[in-house]
Protein backbone atom coordinates (compact mmCIF):
# COMPACT_ATOMS: atom_id res chain seq x y z
CA UNK A 1 0.00 0.00 0.00
CA UNK A 2 1.48 3.33 -0.68
CA UNK A 3 1.34 4.85 2.89
CA UNK A 4 2.85 8.34 1.43
CA UNK A 5 2.81 11.64 0.99
CA UNK A 6 2.42 10.68 -2.76
CA UNK A 7 -0.69 8.57 -2.59
CA UNK A 8 -2.23 11.63 -0.91
CA UNK A 9 -1.37 13.86 -3.62
CA UNK A 10 -2.75 11.41 -6.39
CA UNK A 11 -6.32 11.52 -4.10
CA UNK A 12 -6.50 15.67 -3.74
CA UNK A 13 -5.59 15.55 -7.89
CA UNK A 14 -8.70 13.09 -8.34
CA UNK A 15 -10.56 15.47 -5.59
CA UNK A 16 -9.75 18.34 -8.31
CA UNK A 17 -11.00 16.36 -11.28
CA UNK A 18 -14.07 14.93 -9.82
CA UNK A 19 -15.43 17.53 -7.11
CA UNK A 20 -13.30 20.90 -8.48
CA UNK A 21 -12.41 20.97 -4.83
CA UNK A 22 -10.56 24.06 -3.69
CA UNK A 23 -9.98 22.43 -0.59
CA UNK A 24 -7.69 19.75 -2.19
CA UNK A 25 -6.27 22.40 -4.73
CA UNK A 26 -4.88 24.90 -1.71
CA UNK A 27 -2.98 21.90 -0.07
CA UNK A 28 -1.61 21.01 -3.40
CA UNK A 29 -0.72 25.06 -3.38
CA UNK A 30 0.41 25.08 -0.53
CA UNK A 31 3.95 22.70 -1.06
CA UNK A 32 3.75 22.96 -4.39
CA UNK A 33 3.84 26.69 -5.50
CA UNK A 34 6.27 27.91 -3.19
CA UNK A 35 8.57 24.91 -4.73
CA UNK A 36 8.13 26.27 -8.05
CA UNK A 37 8.92 29.72 -7.53
CA UNK A 38 11.94 28.59 -5.55
CA UNK A 39 12.84 26.33 -9.07
CA UNK A 40 12.17 29.35 -11.31
CA UNK A 41 14.03 31.48 -9.16
CA UNK A 42 17.36 29.12 -9.02
CA UNK A 43 17.00 29.16 -13.15
CA UNK A 44 17.48 32.95 -13.23
CA UNK A 45 13.72 34.26 -13.12
CA UNK A 46 12.97 37.49 -10.95
CA UNK A 47 10.89 36.65 -7.79
CA UNK A 48 7.86 38.79 -9.55
CA UNK A 49 8.43 36.42 -12.29
CA UNK A 50 8.71 33.60 -10.76
CA UNK A 51 5.91 34.63 -8.41
CA UNK A 52 3.74 34.96 -11.73
CA UNK A 53 5.13 32.01 -13.29
CA UNK A 54 4.22 29.63 -10.31
CA UNK A 55 0.50 31.13 -10.12
CA UNK A 56 0.15 29.88 -13.52
CA UNK A 57 1.56 26.74 -13.25
CA UNK A 58 -0.84 25.96 -10.62
CA UNK A 59 -3.52 27.18 -12.35
CA UNK A 60 -2.38 24.89 -15.32
CA UNK A 61 -2.55 21.81 -12.69
CA UNK A 62 -5.96 22.56 -11.77
CA UNK A 63 -6.95 22.46 -15.56
CA UNK A 64 -5.43 19.89 -17.02
CA UNK A 65 -6.25 18.01 -13.56
CA UNK A 66 -7.87 15.36 -15.78
CA UNK A 67 -5.30 14.71 -17.96
CA UNK A 68 -3.06 13.66 -15.22
CA UNK A 69 -2.62 9.78 -15.24
CA UNK A 70 -1.10 8.58 -12.19
CA UNK A 71 0.11 5.05 -13.79
CA UNK A 72 2.69 7.35 -15.77
CA UNK A 73 3.84 9.92 -13.56
CA UNK A 74 4.35 10.62 -10.06
CA UNK A 75 2.35 14.28 -9.06
CA UNK A 76 5.55 15.78 -8.44
CA UNK A 77 7.08 14.51 -12.12
CA UNK A 78 3.89 16.12 -13.72
CA UNK A 79 3.78 19.05 -11.42
CA UNK A 80 7.65 19.92 -13.14
CA UNK A 81 6.75 19.07 -16.24
CA UNK A 82 3.74 22.16 -16.30
CA UNK A 83 6.42 24.56 -14.75
CA UNK A 84 9.16 23.56 -16.88
CA UNK A 85 6.62 24.32 -19.99
CA UNK A 86 5.38 27.80 -18.23
CA UNK A 87 9.08 28.71 -17.71
CA UNK A 88 10.01 28.06 -21.61
CA UNK A 89 7.05 30.01 -22.67
CA UNK A 90 7.48 33.12 -19.88
CA UNK A 91 11.23 32.98 -19.75
CA UNK A 92 12.05 32.54 -23.08
CA UNK A 93 8.83 33.45 -24.80
CA UNK A 94 9.43 29.87 -27.08
CA UNK A 95 6.74 27.13 -28.04
CA UNK A 96 7.95 23.84 -26.48
CA UNK A 97 6.84 20.89 -29.21
CA UNK A 98 5.93 18.01 -27.31
CA UNK A 99 6.25 13.97 -28.17
CA UNK A 100 3.23 12.88 -30.03
CA UNK A 101 0.77 11.15 -27.71
CA UNK A 102 0.84 7.37 -27.80
CA UNK A 103 -2.58 6.04 -28.66
CA UNK A 104 -3.42 4.61 -25.10
CA UNK A 105 -6.93 3.38 -26.05
CA UNK A 106 -10.27 4.99 -24.94
CA UNK A 107 -10.58 6.16 -21.42
CA UNK A 108 -8.25 3.51 -20.05
CA UNK A 109 -8.13 3.24 -16.63
CA UNK A 110 -5.32 3.21 -15.02
CA UNK A 111 -3.90 -0.19 -13.38
CA UNK A 112 -3.77 0.28 -9.69
CA UNK A 113 -0.71 -2.01 -9.74
CA UNK A 114 0.93 -0.05 -11.62
CA UNK A 115 0.62 3.60 -10.20
CA UNK A 116 1.98 1.80 -7.00
CA UNK A 117 4.88 0.87 -8.86
CA UNK A 118 5.44 4.03 -10.64
CA UNK A 119 5.24 6.24 -7.43
CA UNK A 120 7.41 3.88 -5.29
CA UNK A 121 9.80 3.77 -8.34
CA UNK A 122 9.64 7.82 -8.15
CA UNK A 123 10.17 8.03 -4.65
CA UNK A 124 13.26 5.79 -4.31
CA UNK A 125 14.30 8.16 -7.01
CA UNK A 126 14.06 11.27 -4.65
CA UNK A 127 15.57 9.34 -1.73
CA UNK A 128 18.23 8.61 -3.74
CA UNK A 129 18.98 12.27 -4.82
CA UNK A 130 18.79 13.03 -1.13
CA UNK A 131 21.01 10.76 -0.01
CA UNK A 132 23.56 11.66 -2.65
CA UNK A 133 26.81 13.50 -1.72
CA UNK A 134 26.34 17.33 -2.03
CA UNK A 135 28.78 18.12 -4.85
CA UNK A 136 26.88 15.35 -7.06
CA UNK A 137 23.73 16.48 -5.85
CA UNK A 138 24.33 19.97 -7.03
CA UNK A 139 25.49 18.86 -10.52
CA UNK A 140 22.13 16.70 -11.09
CA UNK A 141 20.08 20.08 -10.11
CA UNK A 142 22.29 22.57 -12.08
CA UNK A 143 21.19 20.62 -14.95
CA UNK A 144 17.75 21.42 -14.35
CA UNK A 145 18.08 24.89 -13.79
CA UNK A 146 19.77 24.66 -16.71
CA UNK A 147 23.34 26.68 -15.77
CA UNK A 148 25.56 23.78 -16.64
CA UNK A 149 26.33 21.50 -19.41
CA UNK A 150 25.39 17.73 -18.52
CA UNK A 151 27.11 14.48 -19.22
CA UNK A 152 27.03 11.08 -17.90
CA UNK A 153 24.96 12.42 -14.87
CA UNK A 154 23.97 8.94 -14.11
CA UNK A 155 27.16 7.36 -14.20
CA UNK A 156 28.81 9.29 -12.30
CA UNK A 157 26.30 9.64 -9.58
CA UNK A 158 24.82 6.42 -9.34
CA UNK A 159 21.07 7.67 -9.54
CA UNK A 160 19.20 4.11 -10.06
CA UNK A 161 17.84 6.16 -13.50
CA UNK A 162 18.15 2.57 -15.52
CA UNK A 163 15.33 0.81 -13.20
CA UNK A 164 13.06 3.72 -13.93
CA UNK A 165 13.97 3.22 -17.41
CA UNK A 166 13.31 -0.28 -17.76
CA UNK A 167 9.82 -0.03 -16.00
CA UNK A 168 9.04 2.46 -18.35
CA UNK A 169 10.29 0.48 -20.94
CA UNK A 170 8.50 -2.99 -19.91
CA UNK A 171 5.25 -0.79 -19.73
CA UNK A 172 5.07 1.04 -23.00
CA UNK A 173 6.07 -2.75 -24.58
CA UNK A 174 3.28 -4.28 -22.52
CA UNK A 175 0.81 -1.76 -23.42
CA UNK A 176 1.92 -1.73 -27.35
CA UNK A 177 1.14 -5.70 -27.01
CA UNK A 178 -2.41 -5.59 -25.11
CA UNK A 179 -3.18 -2.81 -28.01
CA UNK A 180 -2.89 -5.04 -30.68
CA UNK B 1 13.07 -0.26 -35.47
CA UNK B 2 15.13 2.82 -34.42
CA UNK B 3 18.71 1.74 -33.95
CA UNK B 4 20.49 5.35 -33.54
CA UNK B 5 18.76 6.74 -30.44
CA UNK B 6 19.50 10.33 -28.67
CA UNK B 7 21.97 10.08 -26.20
CA UNK B 8 21.50 10.88 -22.35
CA UNK B 9 22.57 14.43 -22.56
CA UNK B 10 20.25 15.65 -25.16
CA UNK B 11 17.22 13.92 -23.59
CA UNK B 12 18.16 15.34 -20.38
CA UNK B 13 18.64 19.24 -21.61
CA UNK B 14 15.37 18.55 -23.24
CA UNK B 15 13.80 17.31 -20.43
CA UNK B 16 15.10 20.34 -18.61
CA UNK B 17 14.01 23.00 -21.44
CA UNK B 18 17.57 24.22 -21.42
CA UNK B 19 17.69 23.12 -25.46
CA UNK B 20 16.87 26.13 -28.30
CA UNK B 21 13.56 25.47 -29.86
CA UNK B 22 14.87 24.00 -33.37
CA UNK B 23 16.54 21.03 -31.87
CA UNK B 24 13.24 20.77 -29.06
CA UNK B 25 11.33 20.03 -32.61
CA UNK B 26 13.90 17.51 -33.61
CA UNK B 27 13.96 15.42 -29.83
CA UNK B 28 9.72 15.81 -29.95
CA UNK B 29 9.83 14.14 -33.26
CA UNK B 30 12.41 11.56 -32.65
CA UNK B 31 10.54 10.61 -29.38
CA UNK B 32 7.14 10.47 -30.95
CA UNK B 33 8.94 7.41 -33.12
CA UNK B 34 11.34 5.85 -30.49
CA UNK B 35 10.13 3.85 -27.60
CA UNK B 36 13.53 3.66 -25.92
CA UNK B 37 14.08 7.34 -26.22
CA UNK B 38 10.70 7.63 -24.52
CA UNK B 39 11.12 5.44 -21.96
CA UNK B 40 14.43 7.55 -21.38
CA UNK B 41 12.56 10.71 -21.64
CA UNK B 42 10.20 9.58 -19.19
CA UNK B 43 13.10 8.65 -16.61
CA UNK B 44 14.88 12.22 -16.61
CA UNK B 45 11.17 13.96 -15.97
CA UNK B 46 10.62 11.73 -13.38
CA UNK B 47 14.06 13.34 -12.05
CA UNK B 48 13.25 16.23 -12.54
CA UNK B 49 10.15 15.95 -10.13
CA UNK B 50 12.59 14.86 -7.53
CA UNK B 51 14.65 18.14 -8.38
CA UNK B 52 11.71 20.34 -7.96
CA UNK B 53 10.54 18.32 -4.43
CA UNK B 54 13.84 18.62 -3.35
CA UNK B 55 14.31 22.73 -4.33
CA UNK B 56 14.60 24.83 -1.30
CA UNK B 57 10.41 26.75 -1.02
CA UNK B 58 10.37 30.69 -1.61
CA UNK B 59 7.64 32.02 0.10
CA UNK B 60 4.68 33.03 -2.16
CA UNK B 61 3.12 36.92 -1.96
CA UNK B 62 -0.08 37.29 0.45
CA UNK B 63 -3.37 36.47 -1.38
CA UNK B 64 -0.88 34.27 -3.96
CA UNK B 65 -4.06 31.08 -3.92
CA UNK B 66 -6.51 33.78 -3.87
CA UNK B 67 -5.14 35.39 -7.43
CA UNK B 68 -4.84 31.49 -8.93
CA UNK B 69 -8.52 30.58 -8.09
CA UNK B 70 -9.57 33.70 -9.23
CA UNK B 71 -7.38 33.18 -12.40
CA UNK B 72 -9.07 29.56 -12.86
CA UNK B 73 -12.26 31.72 -12.32
CA UNK B 74 -14.73 30.12 -14.70
CA UNK B 75 -12.49 29.42 -17.46
CA UNK B 76 -12.97 25.79 -16.61
CA UNK B 77 -10.75 22.71 -17.25
CA UNK B 78 -9.08 22.36 -20.81
CA UNK B 79 -10.70 19.73 -22.98
CA UNK B 80 -8.66 16.60 -24.16
CA UNK B 81 -6.18 17.79 -26.87
CA UNK B 82 -7.40 15.51 -29.57
CA UNK B 83 -6.23 17.98 -32.59
CA UNK B 84 -6.26 15.68 -35.61
CA UNK B 85 -3.21 15.16 -37.60
CA UNK B 86 -3.09 13.81 -40.88
CA UNK B 87 -2.14 10.37 -41.43
CA UNK B 88 1.31 10.47 -43.00
CA UNK B 89 5.49 10.63 -42.49
CA UNK B 90 5.28 13.24 -40.39
CA UNK B 91 4.67 13.07 -36.61
CA UNK B 92 2.02 15.22 -34.41
CA UNK B 93 4.88 17.84 -33.12
CA UNK B 94 6.10 18.46 -36.85
CA UNK B 95 3.21 18.35 -38.78
CA UNK B 96 2.50 21.78 -36.02
CA UNK B 97 5.52 23.42 -37.13
CA UNK B 98 4.81 22.33 -41.27
CA UNK B 99 0.98 23.25 -41.03
CA UNK B 100 0.23 19.40 -42.55
CA UNK B 101 2.22 16.21 -43.54
CA UNK B 102 4.67 15.89 -46.48
CA UNK B 103 2.54 17.55 -49.19
CA UNK B 104 1.96 20.67 -47.17
CA UNK B 105 6.29 21.52 -47.35
CA UNK B 106 6.68 24.43 -49.01
CA UNK B 107 9.98 23.14 -50.97
CA UNK B 108 12.93 25.46 -51.97
CA UNK B 109 15.41 23.58 -54.59
CA UNK B 110 18.86 24.32 -53.42
CA UNK B 111 20.93 22.53 -56.15
CA UNK B 112 21.75 18.90 -57.36
CA UNK B 113 17.84 18.02 -56.72
CA UNK B 114 18.02 18.86 -53.02
CA UNK B 115 14.97 20.23 -51.76
CA UNK B 116 14.84 21.96 -48.36
CA UNK B 117 12.42 24.42 -46.48
CA UNK B 118 13.60 26.11 -43.47
CA UNK B 119 10.53 26.07 -40.45
CA UNK B 120 10.43 28.99 -37.96
CA UNK B 121 11.63 29.07 -34.50
CA UNK B 122 13.57 30.46 -32.30
CA UNK B 123 17.02 32.26 -33.83
CA UNK B 124 19.87 30.79 -31.16
CA UNK B 125 19.51 27.52 -33.87
CA UNK B 126 17.51 26.75 -37.08
CA UNK B 127 15.94 23.56 -38.20
CA UNK B 128 14.93 22.22 -41.85
CA UNK B 129 13.95 19.74 -43.88
CA UNK B 130 16.01 18.45 -46.19
CA UNK B 131 15.01 16.36 -49.41
CA UNK B 132 17.65 14.71 -50.83
CA UNK B 133 17.34 11.88 -54.30
CA UNK B 134 18.87 9.02 -53.66
CA UNK B 135 22.44 8.53 -54.87
CA UNK B 136 22.75 12.24 -54.38
CA UNK B 137 26.01 13.02 -51.56
CA UNK B 138 25.41 16.17 -49.40
CA UNK B 139 28.43 18.21 -49.30
CA UNK B 140 31.37 17.36 -47.66
CA UNK B 141 31.31 19.16 -44.38
CA UNK B 142 32.54 20.05 -41.10
CA UNK B 143 30.82 21.52 -38.02
CA UNK B 144 30.73 24.45 -36.20
CA UNK B 145 28.73 23.76 -33.02
CA UNK B 146 25.88 20.89 -33.11
CA UNK B 147 23.88 19.15 -35.68
CA UNK B 148 20.83 16.74 -35.33
CA UNK B 149 19.81 14.92 -38.51
CA UNK B 150 16.75 12.57 -38.13
CA UNK B 151 15.40 10.27 -40.99
CA UNK B 152 11.89 10.59 -41.74
CA UNK B 153 11.74 8.45 -45.03
CA UNK B 154 14.55 7.05 -46.76
CA UNK B 155 17.85 6.79 -45.32
CA UNK B 156 21.06 7.63 -45.95
CA UNK B 157 25.01 6.33 -45.24
CA UNK B 158 27.96 7.81 -44.03
CA UNK B 159 31.55 7.18 -42.56
CA UNK B 160 29.39 6.17 -39.39
CA UNK B 161 26.71 4.34 -40.14
CA UNK B 162 23.33 3.76 -41.97
CA UNK B 163 20.29 6.01 -40.45
CA UNK B 164 16.54 4.70 -41.50
CA UNK B 165 12.95 6.00 -40.25
CA UNK B 166 13.72 7.47 -36.30
CA UNK B 167 17.34 7.54 -36.75
CA UNK B 168 19.28 10.22 -35.69
CA UNK B 169 22.76 11.10 -35.79
CA UNK B 170 24.83 13.67 -33.73
CA UNK B 171 27.29 15.66 -35.98
CA UNK B 172 30.04 17.66 -33.92
CA UNK B 173 33.11 19.59 -34.65
CA UNK B 174 35.23 16.66 -34.77
CA UNK B 175 33.09 14.53 -37.37
CA UNK B 176 33.25 15.13 -41.15
CA UNK B 177 30.94 13.24 -43.38
CA UNK B 178 29.46 13.04 -46.12
CA UNK B 179 26.03 11.33 -45.55
CA UNK B 180 24.74 10.07 -48.90
CA UNK B 181 20.73 9.24 -49.47
CA UNK B 182 20.28 5.78 -50.76
CA UNK B 183 17.53 3.20 -51.30
CA UNK B 184 14.32 3.43 -53.47
CA UNK B 185 12.80 6.51 -52.51
CA UNK B 186 14.16 10.18 -51.68
CA UNK B 187 15.45 10.93 -48.45
CA UNK B 188 13.44 13.22 -45.91
CA UNK B 189 15.45 14.52 -42.90
CA UNK B 190 14.57 16.91 -40.26
CA UNK B 191 18.01 18.45 -39.74
CA UNK B 192 18.69 21.51 -36.74
CA UNK B 193 22.16 22.85 -36.44
CA UNK B 194 23.15 25.31 -33.95
CA UNK B 195 25.75 27.29 -36.33
CA UNK B 196 26.24 27.65 -39.73
CA UNK B 197 27.89 24.36 -41.03
CA UNK B 198 31.83 24.95 -43.02
CA UNK B 199 32.00 23.09 -45.90
CA UNK B 200 35.03 21.69 -46.69
CA UNK B 201 35.02 21.84 -50.63
CA UNK B 202 35.26 25.82 -52.55
CA UNK B 203 32.51 25.46 -54.61
CA UNK B 204 29.42 24.54 -51.56
CA UNK B 205 31.47 27.09 -49.39
CA UNK B 206 29.81 30.00 -52.30
CA UNK B 207 26.94 28.19 -52.39
CA UNK B 208 26.65 28.14 -48.35
CA UNK B 209 24.49 31.60 -48.06
CA UNK B 210 21.51 30.74 -50.08
CA UNK B 211 21.44 27.30 -48.85
CA UNK B 212 21.43 29.18 -45.30
CA UNK B 213 22.58 25.99 -43.48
Amino acid sequence: MLDSQEANWVALIERIKTHQDQTAFAVLFRFFAPKIKGFLMKSGASESLAEECAQEAMATLWRKAHLFDPSRASVATWVFTIARNKKIDMLRKQQRPEPEDLPWGPEAEPDQADVIELQEESERLSHALASLPDKQRSLVEKAYFGDMTHSQIATETGLPLGTIKSRIRLALERLRHEMR
Amino acid sequence: MVKHHLPDEILMAYSAGTLPEAFNLVVATHVSLSDESRARLDTYDTLGGAVLESTDSVMMSDGSLEATLAMIGDAGVVPPIREDHAPGIFPAPLQDYVGGDLDAVKWRPVGMGVKQAILKTSRDASVRLLNIPSGVAMPDHGHHGTEMTLVLQGAFEDEVDRFTRGDVEIADEDLHHTPVAIGDEDCICLAASDARLKFNALLPRLVQPFLRI
